[in-house]
């Protein structure tokens, strides 16, 4: 079953989640080709190519690619289409924007968030913020999948570069116009990739407190998350965002601060292996799926915290 | 300029949805239901286009059985113009909803399509994307801030990194994220007011539009259970935990 994986990267690095998506792939099909397109983006290919079990690269680079919008990335990606029996991408805002667009101009059905493989054409995926786990069946040859990275393990082994076929097809378009990014920068590991994330929600009161979760987070080398509310009130960006809406994550350690668990964050991050809740009510939602919990003010727990991770180093 | 809206009937987000005993599906059943909470906030920015005159009429879609009525009632209650009722007991995959729309939005000619990014019971997050693949119109998906500039939209988009800034020709396809806008609630004499608006019901047969069966669902199952921990007395404890027993520091 030959499976087509679109990469997703910024013209210069290929996102980590690439090798989740590899290893989802790679149970459909044992030589998949990964397509990375966008311009100037020859580091991702090159990147993309030495990861062991990649067949082989399609690099496609043209400045009407640059911005990578679904409106031509889709038509490139039909383009080609005929040679795959399925299509495949991460379920990040990115592949949830252009799989869609593929897969109606296709005429076939798209799955969302796969997180298991059951056979070539049932897969498992979360529905409901993963209240219920639904198992569907594709009855059209062509799949086009979305998938969780964290339910997949990354593929972290490399091998020799693999060939990377350069193609040439150009669609331009005009009815979309890339204007700006306006990016969160940060020195801490990637939210959706750390090993430790530190969480904090609308007890934390304002984006002035909201630092001490930044604090906390830098003396564990965690990623920093935040609950809607925690969004919605400003204390931090949208990207910080865990849940249904927001991010999935899956880390080694998650600890939530000044969260009391609403169903739609506890969506994002229940498959943490280990989860600590730090909440001053005691009957927190939380609490229920936590391995740890601290009942307790956060502004007295947190500087302690950090005081005893300090001292322990 | 015209605003279609589609909506959707889901179960209300404050209830704790239950998978069935047989698998087959969540219970709906004697549940409380709701507009999708995304699709609230596409009705909402659709009548603040119409207050600040940059829309006409704003016209509320969506495809169900009866029930569905109650959902356009509220949608117009918040002050749309009228609505349509697609009739189908039929459970549908995005790709047929989105085809149905597609018809939908040739007899009606809006310039904007406005939907929410997902809908909170299958969180497929496709329509509107495939919506505006069949319609060969830009999309701008999860929306935090529209602006009309011309014959173009700015349009802000939520996404993984930060925000992104596009700027598309009309017509569009806009998909609504969370923080476009804070819903208004209905007042009791727009309620009253809802019910004599207009409500037009379509037979999904008569639409002429060839739907086939693309997705087959098997089972639907329950999540696996997390079980509760411990609560730790102290900071100290809560390290001692984590360095000896769970082993992630």
């Amino acid at each position: 079953m030959s499976t087509l994986v679109i990469v997703e990267h910024d013209n210069k690095v290929m996102q980590a989640s690439t090798r989740n998506v590899l290893t989802a792939a790679l149970q459909l099909d044992n030589k998949p080709v990964l397509l990375v397109v966008g311009f100037e983006c020859q580091a991702v290919a090159e990147q993309a190519a030495a990861l062991a079990g990649v067949h082989s690269v399609w690099h496609v680079d043209n400045s009407c690619y640059q911005h990578q919008l679904p409106e031509n990335v889709s038509q490139l990606v039909v383009s080609i289409a005929s040679s795959f029996d399925a299509i495949v991408a991460a379920s990040s805002t990115y592949g949830k924007n252009l799989l869609p667009r593929i897969a109606a101009k296709l005429d076939v059905a798209q799955v969302s968030d796969v997180i298991r493989i059951i056979n070539q054409d049932t897969f498992e995926h979360p529905i409901y913020a993963g209240n219920a786990l639904e198992t569907v069946q594709v009855l059209d040859e062509k799949k086009v999948l979305t998938i969780r990275a964290t339910a997949f393990n990354a593929t972290t082994s490399a091998q020799e570069p693999c060939c990377i076929e350069r193609i040439d097809t150009v669609f331009t378009q005009t009815k979309s116009v890339f204007i700006r990014h306006e990016l969160s920068r940060s020195e801490r590991p990637d939210l959706a990739n750390a090993k430790i994330v530190v969480s904090g929600g609308r007890g934390l009161q304002s984006a002035e407190k909201f630092k001490i979760i930044e604090e906390l987070a830098d003396v564990l080398g965690a990623a920093v998350g935040a609950s809607r509310a925690a969004v919605d009130a400003g204390f931090v960006p949208n990207d910080y965002q865990v849940g249904q809406t927001g991010k999935v994550v899956a880390p080694l350690l998650y600890i939530a601060v000044g969260i009391s668990g609403a169903v739609q964050h506890l969506a994002g991050m229940k498959d943490s292996k280990v989860i600590v809740a730090i909440n001053k009510d005691e009957d927190a939602p939380i609490f229920q799926i936590a391995n740890y919990g601290l009942v307790g003010d956060l502004f007295v727990l947190i500087p302690q915290l950090i005081e005893q991770l300090k001292n322990d180093k | 300029m015209k605003i279609l809206v589609a909506v959707k009937r889901v179960i209300d987000p404050y209830v704790k949805v239950r998978v069935k005993s047989d698998h087959t599906g969540v219970e709906t059943q004697h549940i409380k239901m709701a507009m999708n909470p995304f699709d609230e906030i596409a009705v909402e920015e659709a009548l603040r286009w119409r207050e600040k005159n940059l829309a006409t009429e704003v016209v509320l879609v969506t495809i169900g059985s009866d029930a569905s009525q109650e959902t356009l009632r509220h949608g117009m209650a918040l002050g749309a113009d009228r609505a349509i009722l697609v009739r189908s007991e039929d459970a549908l995959c995005s790709l047929n909803v989105a085809k149905i729309l597609q018809k939908i939005v040739a007899s009606e000619q809006p310039t904007i399509v406005m939907m929410g990014k997902q809908s909170i019971d299958s969180d497929n997050n496709q329509t509107p994307q495939m919506l505006a693949a069949l319609l060969d119109w830009p999309q701008a998906t999860y929306a935090s801030t529209i602006t009309l500039n011309g014959e173009h939209l700015q349009i802000v988009r939520e996404i993984d990194g930060g925000l992104e800034t596009l700027e598309i020709q009309l017509p569009a396809v806009i998909s609504t994220d969370l923080r476009l806008n804070e819903p208004r609630y209905a007042s009791l004499p727009n309620i009253m007011k809802a019910k004599r608006k207009p409500l037009d019901i379509i037979e999904l047969a008569t639409l002429g539009v060839s739907l086939k069966q693309h997705i087959k669902v098997l089972t639907v199952n329950a999540p696996a259970v997390r079980s509760g921990g411990i609560k730790v007395h102290s900071v100290q404890e809560l390290v001692d935990k984590l360095q000896h027993e769970a082993k992630v520091l």
